[in-house]
């Protein structure tokens, strides 16, 4: 219940930006969300994106699917069953599939393989609406995550495969494409610019890379539910005019870590809170 | 002296010729993956994600095309430009100015289309001075007819920069809105109006 009187005021500060498309609105939002985010680091468990990390956890430990399995054996990348850490060093090569996933895809890789669930049925909903509760998906990553908390980016780029996905990531961020010629780049590849009041991260200049990265997956207060990043990269695209991206997919797997890349050494703080 | 010349040449023709096979090489592997990372897509929304000539160029060279890239890219973009068959320029500022508001059209969830395509040209542009919700993708708009004192010629550009930027400036980062057929002649003029007209708030 402790949680209500932050909620009340970053509730006024976002009735304002939906009332007024205002600067001042906006600012005021901006300076509740840094007395929010200061708030959170004092004490994380007021922190709502915190809540799908615990249910994560259940979810995790929770004997499911076909196989009747917790997922307690999935190999994140430093052994099964290592949870701790494991954010921070992903994506990267996996030589059970031969290839590069990211967190989100080795989650539903582990569902499938370990628990016995069917990969469609896993990707029915794998985002979650403004207003739902956050899907399985989401509190798994939100969980995994939230174990790297603290810790520092460090893919591992050691892999041919994982060089090879770092080089597609960086010219898929500039890959102009679709009605609108737009790419990653168009809007994340200078500072200080803005769409319309907001703020833009100048993602290819590592100082901004670091500080913005490791906030995902992230608390959105305006949709109440947890984003992950396959679904900002998926939103990315959708604005791009672009068709829906598959969940997991090469493009997003090979972006993410572009972007891990440029936050290499930046602080992990998901789950964060976001506007 | 000279066999260190040519050693260092040799040298660098290898590194360039690495390089662009390497180049060659990652934009193979780009088209594969982005195959496979949309094959839920139909197939007239996949057909968005093929480059044309201007698109491709301007990622290989990540918006800083060399020159001889740059006029190939402003002749191309240049013949594209249709013009009003009336030969009038500017339309509406008022219906311009819904439009510079207006961010609808394009993204999936904007299918079965529920309005017209908006121009969207606050998410970059400032323009109206009353207008505080604009971005800085783009440069300020503000007062851009007045400064150019109104003239006929600078009336054309406006409509060639909204029809086709990449016509004056190869590898902006501004849609090709008229070529793209993502806006109508008339919704241009309706822009240009908005932009060029002393009457409009941009230039109040």
């Amino acid at each position: 219940m402790r949680l209500c009187p932050n909620f009340a005021g970053l509730a006024v500060a976002l009735v304002l930006i939906a009332t007024a498309a205002d600067a001042r609105a906006q600012d005021a939002t901006e300076k509740e969300l840094e007395r929010y985010r200061q708030m959170l680091k004092e004490d994380p468990w007021s922190n709502p994106g915190m809540l799908d990390a615990d249910r994560g956890e259940a979810l995790w430990k929770e004997k499911r699917g076909p196989k009747a399995a917790s997922l307690e054996k999935c190999d994140l990348g430093k052994g099964p069953g290592k949870v701790e850490g494991a954010f921070a060093e992903l994506p990267r090569y996996f030589g059970d599939v031969d290839g590069v996933m990211d967190l989100e895809s080795r989650i539903v890789w582990c569902m499938e393989t370990l628990q016995g669930f069917d990969r469609k049925e896993i990707l029915k909903r794998p985002y979650s609406k403004a207003n739902q509760s956050g899907t399985e998906l989401e509190a798994l990553a939100t969980y995994v995550a939230s174990k790297s908390r603290g810790l520092k980016f460090a893919p591992p780029l050691e892999h041919a495969k994982e060089k090879e996905a770092l080089a597609m990531g960086e010219a898929l961020f500039f890959r102009r494409q679709g009605p609108m010629d737009f790419a990653c780049a168009t809007c994340h590849a200078d500072a200080g610019r803005r769409i319309r009041l907001q703020s833009l991260p100048f993602l290819g200049k590592p100082e901004e890379a670091r500080q913005v990265v490791g906030e995902w997956p992230a608390y959105r207060v305006s949709q109440g539910t947890v984003m992950t990043m396959q679904h900002r990269i998926a939103d990315c695209y959708w604005q791009m005019r672009l068709p829906l991206i598959d969940y997991g997919s090469d493009v997003t797997v090979a972006l993410t870590l572009y972007l891990v890349n440029q936050a290499k050494g930046g602080e992990i703080t998901a789950p964060t809170i976001k506007r | 002296m000279k066999r260190l010349v040519s050693l260092a040449v040799s040298v660098a023709l290898v590194a360039v010729g690495a390089y662009l096979l390497l180049r060659g090489q990652s934009a193979a592997s780009i088209d594969t993956a982005i195959k496979s990372s949309w094959a839920s897509a139909a197939p007239d929304w996949r057909a968005r994600l093929v480059q044309d000539e201007t698109q491709k160029s301007c990622s290989q060279h990540r918006n800083a095309p060399p020159k001889a890239v740059a006029d190939a890219i402003i002749a191309r973009e240049k013949a594209t430009i249709q013009y009003p068959a009336d030969g009038k320029l500017m339309g509406d500022w008022k219906n311009g100015e819904k439009l510079a508001q207006s961010g609808y059209g394009g993204r999936f969830t904007d299918y079965p289309p529920r309005a017209e395509n908006g121009g969207n040209c606050y998410a970059c542009h400032q323009m109206d001075g009353k207008e505080l919700s604009f971005g800085t993708l783009g440069p300020s708009l503000r007062e851009y007819g007045k400064i150019r004192k109104y003239t006929e010629a600078e009336v054309k550009l406006v409509y060639e920069r909204i029809y086709n930027p990449q016509a004056t400036i190869p590898c902006g980062n501004m849609p090709r809105l008229g070529a793209a057929k993502f806006l109508t002649i008339e919704q241009i003029k309706d822009l240009v109006a908005f932009v060029m007209s002393p009457e409009s708030p941009v230039n109040k």
